[in-house]
């Protein structure tokens, strides 16, 4: 009975859980609250996993309302290695967080802060599993309204001016996501995903359909931080407290970039997107773009968390390319590289997050020696950062590999040398922390600290260790990468 | 000529364009926080027209199951609009609750005083 | 004599008329325009224009803080119950159907509490921003 309603549960778990915890306003209860409600996401979620491996398709029809007339959870190929994705990183940052959320956040907003986190959770989970193109809108708000309240439960007061300037760009973009809606449902008038699709095929006057592609494509680069729409990311990661930025870095993002796949692909299909109109050249260029200018400027970055957003845009920069590739092989690196790189960022910003915990310190000259006092974070932290660079035995080797045989597959040699051309400006800024980390004298603020917590080291080893794991045996993540990008080219059928 | 005359009476769809553009240009060109959200509520009400101008059928009714009426307007733009409007004033509400806070903590809500003193702090 | 004698008196006649048409608002949105989001305004906006009058502290009397910030999360958990009660006859989730004895009527049972519930986190919304920054800038 609870496997034919996990697509509801999986959303009305954890907003049940934050109006508890919003009634509670206690802070150890509410934390309680929080983890039991986020460790039974990865349950739900494998479950899902396990019924779409089974039998294909799961479509859930909310209030018995069939689709099309209704709005329909459905969960396919594509959005159920993304489901376990965010599950499962709300389920280990809720584990991480007691401590850390202690020491950075005042004991009367905490309460508050783990309702917004399972809001956010929520939200995430919704814009994956939902196959409504408005719902997704009203999911992507609840999500990102959660965001900015986290963000700007951080320390530093900027993290207010962060907050508002992350509010004003992101609502400029849910905006624009909900005229070009709005355009689909006047030419077509259905909202459900699969319905419109069937619907576009009969459409002689495109015009709208291409205006309405540009408006979605647009509003969702901006929640995806697509270079020259990056430019609130490095300062929301830079102020909000750390478990707010493992979890946003390792989700947010990801989500979005499965809702623009879901849009480009199974919503308006290949043939309109890549062949009729010239997206390929410009998604090419402005990835190119990010993987460049961002990872360049991440080298001369003072703060260890904002050089770690900067590379996130050039990260996303990687993803992107492989969707402009639009082939078999490239949307298999771009998903697989959406899992990497979560497991990446997620471990780093982790164990940046230690290293806030234990010293105050994210100004990486202050950093000075930090290798020889924690040694164990540190380590996480090169592990994870090898993943960044794309050293064999890593994730990061095994996403960048897919995108480098999607472009010699098209004959792009240019293409493939610069995937690996950006990638060594990746060891300059890993090596920089290297290098200050090992290879200087501890300073005084980095010998004191406060004993780190079990949870938090556990966690960030977890994180580190899935790196090197799913590197060396990525059969699992691949294949759900691959079987993602199938669903994602055979596009919607209809629905149900 | 005559594309000109065609266009001319969707004055609706005039004042929806209008209104999306002057919305943005106050959220890129004005400095005061509070002037750029009120941009923002300018261009997220253009949206909302231009949900609801396709939806009216000239002479239509609500949709009522009874005798002589026919025509209906479409009913659900109207939903998705209630919706829209609601997350619009979320974001206001979330918006003017930082601008107060940034307030306290900056002692001002022009961006290129904020500026300076952000650079002070850096 | 004091100015806002008349301002007193004359709106205090007109409290009432207005949660009488919130009360209105509610209960038509299934007919014209209306429902929860907007009944929850118009209480809200009448408890605001109280607290105008006749300053904070009474009205914080009259609606304790405490009871306005737990009407928040108690609206959405009223939606939410409504939804989950579609679980336990069976249905998925936000079904009404089954909550009455027949679909007609269970539809219409399930969108009056659903209202409700969003008028109820409305009005706590509302008058709790007002509540927030009302004495802020005071001390």
């Amino acid at each position: 009975m609870i496997e034919h309603h996990l697509p509801a549960l999986l959303v009305v778990v954890p907003l049940v859980a934050a109006v508890v915890t919003a009634l509670i306003r206690h802070g150890i209860a509410a934390y309680v609250t929080t983890l039991v409600a986020s460790w039974t996401l990865p349950v739900m979620a494998l479950m899902l996993l396990g019924q779409v491996l089974d039998g294909g398709e799961v479509s859930y029809a909310l209030g018995d309302w069939a689709p099309p007339v209704g709005i329909e959870y459905r969960v396919d190929g594509a959005n159920a290695p993304l489901l376990v994705l965010v599950a499962a990183m709300a389920a280990l940052v809720a584990t991480y967080a007691p401590r850390s959320v202690a020491s950075e956040i005042d004991i009367g907003r905490r309460g508050w802060f783990y309702t917004m986190f399972l809001l956010c959770v929520a939200g995430l989970l919704g814009i994956a599993i939902t196959a409504d193109a408005f719902n997704a809108f009203v999911f992507l708000e609840i999500s990102s309204l959660a965001t900015y309240v986290l963000i700007a439960l951080g320390r530093d007061r900027r993290a207010l001016l962060a907050a508002y300037q992350y509010l004003i760009l992101g609502t400029i973009g849910a905006t624009l996501y909900v005229v070009g809606v709005g355009l689909i449902f006047v030419m077509t008038g259905s909202l459900n995903m699969g319905d419109v699709a069937a619907r576009l095929a009969g459409i002689e006057n495109t015009r709208p359909i291409f205006a309405a592609l540009a408006f979605i494509t647009v509003g969702i680069s901006l929640k995806l931080a697509l270079f020259p729409l990056h430019v609130w990311l490095p300062n929301a990661y830079a102020f909000a407290p750390s478990m707010a930025t493992a979890f946003l870095a390792s989700t947010a993002t990801k989500v979005a970039v499965y809702l623009l796949l879901r849009f480009l692909f199974s919503l308006f299909g290949t043939d309109f997107v890549f062949v009729q109109h010239p997206i390929t050249p410009i998604l090419l260029a402005l990835s190119l773009a990010a993987m460049f200018a961002a990872s360049f400027v991440a080298v001369f970055q003072e703060d260890i968390k904002r050089m770690l957003a900067y590379s996130s845009v050039a990260q996303i920069g990687y993803i992107t390319l492989g969707v402009a590739l639009a082939t078999q092989t490239g949307l298999t690196g771009a998903m697989v590289h959406v899992l990497n790189h979560a497991l990446i960022k997620g471990a780093l910003f982790l164990a940046v997050g230690c290293i806030v915990y234990r010293t105050g310190v994210f100004r990486i000259d202050q950093l000075a020696g930090i290798g020889r006092t924690m040694p164990v974070t540190m380590a996480a932290f090169v592990i994870a950062g090898l993943g960044l660079i794309g050293v064999p035995g890593t994730v990061g080797f095994v996403s960048k590999w897919y995108l480098v045989a999607a472009a010699l597959e098209q004959g792009w040699w240019w293409l493939a040398l610069a995937i690996v051309a950006s990638s060594l400006i990746a060891v300059v800024y890993v090596g920089r922390i290297v290098e200050i980390a090992w290879f200087r004298e501890p300073s005084s603020r980095v010998r004191a600290g406060k004993r780190l917590p079990i949870e938090m080291i556990a966690v960030t080893w977890v994180m580190a260790g899935a790196t090197i794991y799913f590197g060396l045996d990525a059969e699992f993540t691949a294949g759900l990468a691959g079987r993602a990008a199938d669903t994602l080219l055979a596009g919607l059928a209809g629905p149900g | 000529m005559s594309q000109v005359a065609e266009l001319l009476p969707l004055y609706n769809y005039w004042i929806t364009i209008f209104l999306m553009i002057s919305g943005l240009y106050i959220v890129v060109a004005r400095g005061n926080m509070v002037k750029k959200l009120v941009g923002l509520s300018l261009f997220q009400t253009s949206v909302y027209l231009l949900y609801l101008s396709p939806g009216k059928i000239l002479g239509g009714t609500p949709p009522i199951i009874a005798e002589g009426f026919e025509v209906y307007s479409a009913p659900l733009p109207h939903v998705l609009i209630l919706t829209a409007i609601v997350v619009g004033v979320a974001t206001l509400a979330l918006g003017l609750a930082l601008i107060v806070r940034i307030n306290e903590a900056f002692g001002t809500i022009e961006e290129d005083e904020l500026f300076d003193r952000d650079d002070d702090d850096a | 004599m004091r100015l806002d004698v008349i301002v007193r008196v004359t709106t205090k006649f007109f409290l009432p008329f207005m949660l009488l048409f919130a009360l209105y608002v509610q209960l038509h949105g299934d007919f014209g325009p209306g429902g929860g989001f907007q009944a929850g305004v118009i209480t809200a906006a009448t408890v605001i224009l109280y607290a105008i009058i006749f300053g904070l502290a009474p009205t914080m009397r009259l609606v304790p803080p405490i009871v306005v910030e737990s009407m928040v999360p108690l609206g959405v958990l009223i939606f939410l119950g409504v939804g989950i009660a579609g679980f336990v006859t069976g249905d998925n989730y936000l079904n009404y159907s089954h909550l009455a004895h027949d679909q007609v009527h269970g539809q219409e049972l399930g969108v009056m509490l659903v209202e409700a519930g969003v008028l109820v986190t409305v009005c706590g919304t509302m008058i709790a921003i007002f509540y927030t920054f009302a004495d802020r800038g005071r001390s």
